[in-house]
């Protein structure tokens, strides 16, 4: 009996032509795939298999027999770089020609910068729905309505899950992981519609790529491919993985506050607002029930949720009681209400000016502590973007080192920590192109600082309990403030 | 750094294959080595080997190198056979690469699906969810005609799958084969509306996607699923809530009446709306028609507002479109503040959610007015999204904040953007035309501007200036000479044509300069831009008007350059002006009028946001983002005037439909608080039915919703049993499969036959009401009287074949468990035991006595339950805290306790002021009973139907003394909690219950043989349970 399989599968490998009229060998190939694959293996093999057919026996032109409200939200999906290379395509459906993104490189075109390429473009038979990060562009084809979010929700999803898998979401690493790559487009989406897109689940099908994993996997001839099945995606909680264990039980949160302001030439706050993320690493065996609450829950205006979190629990009693995805996620992200003050860490004295009929201009900024709590701000930046017709600067400065890139003509100053007694300062003159009409606007300086062990608009975590598991967890709170879009106008 | 040596390994790693895998990376460098076509072949030749070679290696690194090309969108059709024949391969991976290939390609060979055909077919059947799922999945993407009708067989049965992962998917194939085959149109409806039913969460949002795409317009699917959609919607995955919410928003627009109308007049009294309704009436009452929010509208309402915290910038969007088309104006600001918290967000985030903003402040600038420095500029925003923040900015500039704002455009003008300084411009002449206080500090603004270096400022100044002057130009002689000057410098041929234009139509205003530039610009004609020599010409001819001794000449010297322009249009317009203002014989009546064609009034331009005409299209929509129709963009209907029926949401279920009507309220202001997560929803639904044991009304609103949960929760168990067999390995696989099989089939007839007492549990309150013949009773035995009992009975008998009526239990063991031993509770002590009554909290609870008692020296105070850990799908109602407990003093309290049926341990924490302890409850198996009265005859027919795997027996060996009567009722009933079933004959002992959680009949028999041997038989469908007390009562009896 096996031998006759045997025979049937050999008979099937050298027989190239597939014919319909052929029963013997079509027998012959499915009890070969039938005999080869245990159960979950079958299983991965039909999930694959699916998509495949998705686009079997499709007759051109048959989507305009179909017309409109084709169930299918994102049709296909072009990876391009910044020098406008498609390199990587994928397609839900039938296949779109790539001729379709001429329509897109031309409102790149248009745009001159890449940030300002709108997001939503319409062609004659599809719209495009782009996103622009880590200098790559996705782009999706639609065909029908659909809320423009939920593509670019989507899309950014799977740039987040390409830097979770590879470390960085870049041309390299996605060419470098090709494989990877197409296995994870095939389970974030089925026909068209988001089907898995909880990390943790995604993990659990697909092993993210390891030194370790691909040394071992060499070795033992094992892959990438998982062969368990999703466990999280059938339960109630659908954003952890089962069976979960750890020998160090440790949950670690991340309170990041960002000063979001502009300030103005005379030195005034014209606008500002805290945003914080609390973002968290978990890694707890079991399945954990956490609850973690503030001294001061009042303090937050406006919060996003993590899907895990329960809404009405911090309804009734501001605190937050959720089962965490394993490993990293973010868990809420706030504002702070905008009643409050908001302290500014640091000042900047400033005083550009160019001199008008001449090819030079002065350049001096100096920078110092403000309220900053008695901590110590440290790693300072100033980025300035200068005008076009500077050409050259000549700067010095008392700390920190700075560059000038006379292409772009932005000017990074890395200044480091702050120490009261010695103000940082960086001066000197600023060559200008000859006979050009001195700049009309002074540059604003945009600053980047840090300051550790410290939430600036004062939100403290009062505890976190666990429930559910007997263990007792390692638990960690870290404070940081970081300037976010923190803006000086002069 | 990790991944690029990962590849390199997969690639190299076969050893042998090693001169390959090098072939392979060149392959898909980018540089590419596929300049030539015939090289090409002869690479594709190196696969077709690779493929047909042995080793797994070697076809892996050939699957790679072609998934590679796949990627790069380059042609490997014609390695389709050798690619094929790995379909058999043993190794996933290079199966699952091969199926990326044919995602591919299969389009050209089409036979090869069919073939698959009954693979998949065979799956379907498979035991395990997640393999008929993915079957399912396969076969609705085979694009084959031939293959409808299986598909359309596959999908109705999955539909009706036990697990909801297969009716999700079921949802899924719904759309795939409508597009392969509208034909089949009105059967797929039919799967629509069986799965709209549907309760799970996880097939809510795939289900609406297919109606969406199927049957949008089939709204009346929607009526009697709209209260559990909106109920169910928070617990939905986030892709699933944008849909479905969109969805409902659709539908809230045919069906509820607009809550608007009289909110324009209302605006001082929108508190009313959280206010009783008599008041409302009360201070409606002037008014003719009072408007009360439909219920079920202000249901929606509610129950989306928690996904405005949504981390899905999609949700908060369809959630804001929601509020901003269906709520009443004075509860739209709500959403202000989320949409302003996701410009946070990335910038294609930033340009939908302004864009979106742009649209509402146009028409309700309160909404946003207090995020207005949100909408600040900074310098390195993007253009289009700095435009789009302007444009915000504009529609919220009025006369408080304008000053501000204007200070802050100053910031603005100068920006080394242009074009956006340019934007700058516009809205400052958009804000000095909507406020008039303002208009002449923003003229002078703009005039200062004019003297700027750069020229597209300037322009773009000079058109604004002209729209202003144009609405009042009598004070403004000064600017337009200034203007004139100017004509010199700027080459911008739109701002030149402006100044044109301006002095054109101010020429008696400006008789001296004038005619200078009419000079100038008759020099300068032919270079000039054709928009340009248009104005020229428009400037000649309304000088010859008004001035025709200075310009006759210059002006026919115009016209002759323009009549032999190369621009047509330009021909045309000397030619029209030729006739109309140079007097000849020819000319008619017309050119009596020229001054006044020429020289007409012309009203002022208006200047409106481009956003305007967008507030046609649903917000949130792709077609409100390109302002155009888009394919398949559903029109959002208007308020209907009259509300069409709301009853028709009403839910049928037969006995509850009486209820739900008067009950709605009630019952949708509860339902509306639960939902966000299981534990809070038992200890809602709990507490709000002891609340409200006076309404019988709400409350039996509140068991239906009970009555579903319950559903629900067995589904997900059983999810996770058969999880549980998907997990054991390979070897046992078969067994596990049939058990596995065994059990789904067990579950299936449970929650067939389950189902029906738990809805009429929910009736029995009511019984007056009700008709009895549908009633069996299933609840609190104490609360019918013996009579009533038999009555029903007799009446059941006829209907239905289960007759399980609850008896007073006949005998309650004293033993208590220790629940917190004193010296763990520092103090505290608990023990607990089974009352056997049952629950007043819940009809599934087993009831549980906990005795409290203080052993220390000092009072300790609020004693109550903490945390609960409970599996899931089990509930619990606590008891009331415990303000102080004395010393020496002990209190009994009563809770509550759902086990669904299982011997699964519930733990919480019994706190007290200062401590928590951890405690755990493990039922015996026996108090997850309720004893029934049933008579020989039911008992025997019940028997008759539980055969088979419902039944487990033992044979028990023992003394004869152990077996009389007595004393084998005595140990049973100690045991368990069951009822004795009257026996005609002496050696057969019956004894009957049902389960708690489902009601199921639990029957015991125990048949006493020859000698000292006796069978003990139990027949259930609850196996499980059944088995268990099988070994819990085996070794009582047999004891001595």
């Amino acid at each position: 009996m096996l031998s006759l399989k045997r025979r049937l599968s050999s008979q099937l490998r050298s027989s190239c032509i597939f014919n319909l009229s052929n029963m013997v060998d079509r027998v012959g190939v499915f009890k070969a795939v039938n005999q080869a694959v245990s159960w979950p293996l079958q299983l991965r093999v039909l999930a694959a298999f699916s998509a495949s057919s998705a686009s079997v026996c499709r007759e051109p032109g048959a989507e305009s027999l179909i017309g409109t409200g084709v169930g299918k939200m994102i049709h296909s999906l072009f990876l391009i770089n910044c020098s406008g290379d498609i390199f990587l395509e994928k397609h839900w459906k039938s296949v779109v020609s790539q001729s379709v993104c001429d329509y897109f490189f031309e409102a790149q075109e248009k745009a001159a910068d890449v940030e300002n390429v709108p997001p939503v473009i319409s062609t004659p038979h599809h719209y495009l729905i782009s996103i622009y990060r880590d200098k790559l562009f996705f782009v999706s084809v639609i065909q029908t309505e659909v809320p423009p979010l939920f593509v670019i929700e989507f899309l950014h999803r799977v740039a987040d899950t390409f830097q979770d898998y590879f470390g960085e979401c870049s041309e390299a690493a996605i060419k470098d992981n090709v494989v990877i790559v197409y296995e994870l487009l095939e389970e974030m989406l089925d026909n068209g519609f988001p089907l898995a897109t909880e990390s943790n689940i995604l993990k659990e099908l697909i092993k993210p790529p390891t030194i370790l994993r691909s040394v071992v996997n060499s070795i033992t001839g094992s892959s990438n491919v998982g062969d368990t099945l999703p466990t999280g995606q059938l339960s109630n909680i659908p954003w952890r993985r089962a069976g979960v264990k750890y020998t160090n039980n440790e949950a670690y949160f991340d309170v990041v506050e960002e000063i979001d302001a502009i300030i103005d030439k005379s030195g005034s706050t014209v606008f500002a607002e805290i945003q914080g993320v609390i973002d968290a690493c978990i890694k707890l065996s079991g399945m954990p029930d956490l609850s973690l609450s503030f001294m001061n829950p009042r303090l937050l205006d406006d919060v996003s949720f993590h899907p895990c979190i329960r809404f009405k629990r911090w309804e009734s009693e501001r605190v937050l009681s959720f089962i965490p995805p394993d490993g990293n996620f973010r868990l809420i992200s706030y504002r702070v209400s905008s009643q409050n003050l908001v302290a500014i860490p640091v000042y900047v004295k400033h005083s550009i000016s160019f001199k008008e009929n001449s090819s030079c201009g002065r350049f001096d900024i100096t920078i110092g502590p403000k309220q900053n709590m008695g901590k110590t701000i440290e790693g300072i930046t100033v980025t300035v973007h200068m005008p076009k017709v500077v050409l050259n600067m000549n700067l010095t400065s008392t700390q920190g080192s700075y560059t000038f890139d006379p292409v772009t003509k932005v000017l990074t100053w890395d200044v480091g920590k702050i120490t009261p007694q010695k103000l940082p300062s960086l001066k000197g003159l600023v060559n200008l192109q000859s006979g050009a009409p001195k700049p009309e606007e002074n540059p604003s300086l945009n600053i980047q600082f840090k300051i550790q062990q410290l939430a600036i608009s004062g939100l403290k975590v009062n505890r976190l309990d666990m429930y559910g598991e007997k263990y007792k967890p390692f638990k960690g709170v870290k404070y940081v403030t970081k300037a976010g879009k923190f803006q000086v106008r002069t | 750094m990790s991944s690029n040596s990962f590849s390199y390994n997969e690639q190299s790693g076969g050893g042998e294959a090693a001169e390959l895998g090098q072939e392979a990376t060149s392959t898909i460098s980018p540089s590419g080595a596929f300049g030539l076509f015939s090289s090409d072949l002869k690479k594709n030749e190196d696969l077709k080997q690779m493929l047909e070679s042995n080793k797994d290696s070697a076809k892996l690194d050939a699957m790679k190198r072609i998934v590679g090309m796949i990627a790069k969108g380059k042609n490997a059709s014609e390695l389709f056979p050798a690619v094929v024949k790995n379909v058999a391969s043993k190794n996933i991976e290079i199966k699952k690469l091969v199926y990326v290939y044919l995602v591919r390609y299969a389009e050209e060979q089409q036979d090869l699906a069919l073939l698959s055909i009954s693979t998949f077919q065979r799956a379907l059947k498979d035991p395990n969810q997640l393999i008929r799922a993915s079957a399912l999945r396969v076969l609705s993407s085979i694009r084959v005609p031939i293959i409808v009708p299986i598909m359309m067989l596959a999908i109705k049965e999955a539909s009706a799958d036990l697990s909801p992962y297969v009716r999700k998917n079921a949802a899924h194939a719904i759309q795939k084969l409508y597009s392969l085959d509208p034909e089949q149109k009105e059967m797929l409806i039919e799967v629509i509306e069986k799965l709209l039913k549907d309760k799970s969460t996880l097939v809510a949002g795939s289900v609406v996607m297919a109606f969406e795409e199927v049957c949008p317009d089939r709204i009346d699917l929607i009526h009697k699923n709209y209260r559990k959609l909106c109920n169910l919607l928070v617990d939905v995955e986030e892709w699933g809530q944008v849909v479905i919410i969109h969805m409902l928003t659709r539908y809230a627009r045919t069906q509820f009446v607009s809550p608007w109308k009289e909110d324009d007049e209302l605006e001082d009294k929108e508190k009313n709306f959280y206010e009783s309704d008599d008041d409302q009436k009360e201070k409606t009452d002037k008014r003719k028609k009072p408007y009360t929010m439909d219920p079920d509208h202000r249901l929606l309402i509610r129950n989306t507002k928690p996904l405005l915290q949504s981390r899905n910038a999609a949700v908060v969007m369809a959630v804001a479109q929601l509020y901003w088309h269906i709520s009443p104006k004075s509860e739209a600001g709500i959403i202000s503040k989320s949409l302003v918290r996701l410009l946070r967000s990335n910038r294609e985030v930033q340009y939908i959610v302004l864009q979106n903003i742009a649209t509402m402040s146009i028409q309700r600038k309160g909404m946003f007015e207090p995020y207005l420095k949100s909408f600040y500029v900074r310098s390195t925003d993007p253009t289009m999204i700095k435009t789009l923040k302007l444009e915000i900015l504009t529609n919220l500039a009025n006369e408080a904040n304008i000053s501000t704002l204007l200070r802050e455009f100053q910031t603005y003008v100068k920006s080394q953007d242009k074009q956006f300084a340019a934007a700058t411009i516009q809205t400052i002449g958009r804000c000095a035309t909507n406020i008039l206080e303002v208009t002449d500090t923003c003229l002078n603004g703009l005039v200062c501007l004019l003297s700027n270096r750069d020229e597209i400022v300037v322009a773009e100044s000079v058109v604004v200036i002209k729209k202003l002057l144009q609405m009042q130009p009598a004070q403004h002689g000064e600017i337009i000479k200034h203007m004139a000057k100017l004509l010199d410098s700027i080459t911008v041929p739109v701002a030149r044509a402006s100044i044109l234009w301006l002095i054109g139509e101010n020429c008696e205003r400006v008789p001296k300069i004038a005619p200078d530039v009419l000079r100038k610009m008759a020099k300068s004609f032919t270079s000039e831009d054709d928009l340009v020599k248009l104005q020229i010409l428009n400037l000649g001819a309304k000088l010859y008007l008004t001035n025709s001794k200075q310009t006759k000449l210059l002006t026919q010297y115009i016209l002759n350059l323009g009549k032999y322009d190369q621009n047509y249009d330009i021909r045309d317009r000397t030619r029209f002006i030729r006739q109309l203002i140079v007097p000849n014989e020819k000319s008619g009546a017309l050119s009596k009028y020229a001054k006044k064609i020429f020289l007409a009034q012309k009203p002022a331009p208006l200047l409106e946001s481009p956003f305007k005409d967008r507030d046609h299209f649903q917000l949130g929509t792709l077609s409100h983002t390109l302002n155009i129709k888009a394919t398949g963009y559903l029109e959002l209907s208007n308020w209907p005037e009259v509300a069409p029926d709301p009853s028709v949401r009403n839910v049928e279920v037969i006995e509850l439909a009486k209820e739900w009507t008067p009950a709605g309220k009630a019952k949708q202001e509860n339902s509306a608080k639960k939902f966000y997560s299981e534990s809070e929803e038992e200890e809602d639904s709990s507490d709000s039915s002891s609340d409200s044991e006076s309404e019988s009304g709400s409350e039996s609103g509140e068991q239906g919703q009970s009555g579903e949960e319950g559903d629900s929760s067995e589904d997900s168990s059983e999810d996770s049993s058969s999880e549980q067999d998907s997990e054991s390995g390979r070897d046992s696989g078969r067994e596990n499969r049939r058990t596995a099989k065994r059990n789904s089939k067990e579950k299936e007839k449970k929650t067939k036959q389950g189902r029906t007492p738990v809805a009429k549990d929910v009736s029995l309150l009511d019984l007056d009401d009700f008709n009895p013949v549908s009633t069996p009773v299933a609840l609190p035995a104490p609360a019918l009287s013996p009579s009533l009992m038999a009555d029903l009975e007799g009446l059941n008998l006829s209907t239905s074949s289960s007759v399980i009526s609850v008896s007073t239990p006949i005998f309650v063991p004293t033993k208590t468990h220790v629940l917190l031993h004193r010296m763990s509770g520092k103090g505290l002590a608990a023990h607990y035991f089974f009352p056997r009554q049952p629950c007043v909290f819940g009809d599934k609870m087993v009831s549980i006595q906990i005795t409290l008692n203080n052993t220390t020296d000092r009072k300790i105070e609020n004693i109550h339950i903490g945390e609960k850990k409970l599996p899931i799908g089990m509930k619990m109602h606590v008891f009331n805290p415990i303000d102080s407990l004395e010393p020496e003093g002990s209190i009994t309290v009563s809770m509550g306790i759902d086990f669904c049926d299982s011997t699964q341990t519930a733990s919480f924490q019994l706190c007290t002021k200062d401590d928590c302890f951890s405690v755990n409850i493990q039922p015996p198996v026996g108090e997850l009973l309720l004893p029934v009265a049933m008579s020989e005859k039911d008992f025997k027919k019940e028997q008759g139907m539980l055969t088979g795997m419902n039944e487990t027996s033992a044979i028990i060996i023992a003394a004869p003394q152990n077996f009389t009567p007595s004393v084998i009722f005595q140990k049973v009933v100690n045991v368990a909690n069951v009822g004795a079933v009257p026996s005609g004959q002496d050696n057969i002992h019956r004894f009957a219950a049902k389960t708690v959680h489902s009601g199921s009949l639990m029957l015991v028999t125990v048949e006493l043989k020859e000698g000292s041997t006796a069978q003990l038989i139990i027949n259930t469908e609850k196996t499980v349970i059944g088995s268990v007390l099988l070994r819990e009562l085996k070794p009582v009896l047999s004891q001595g």
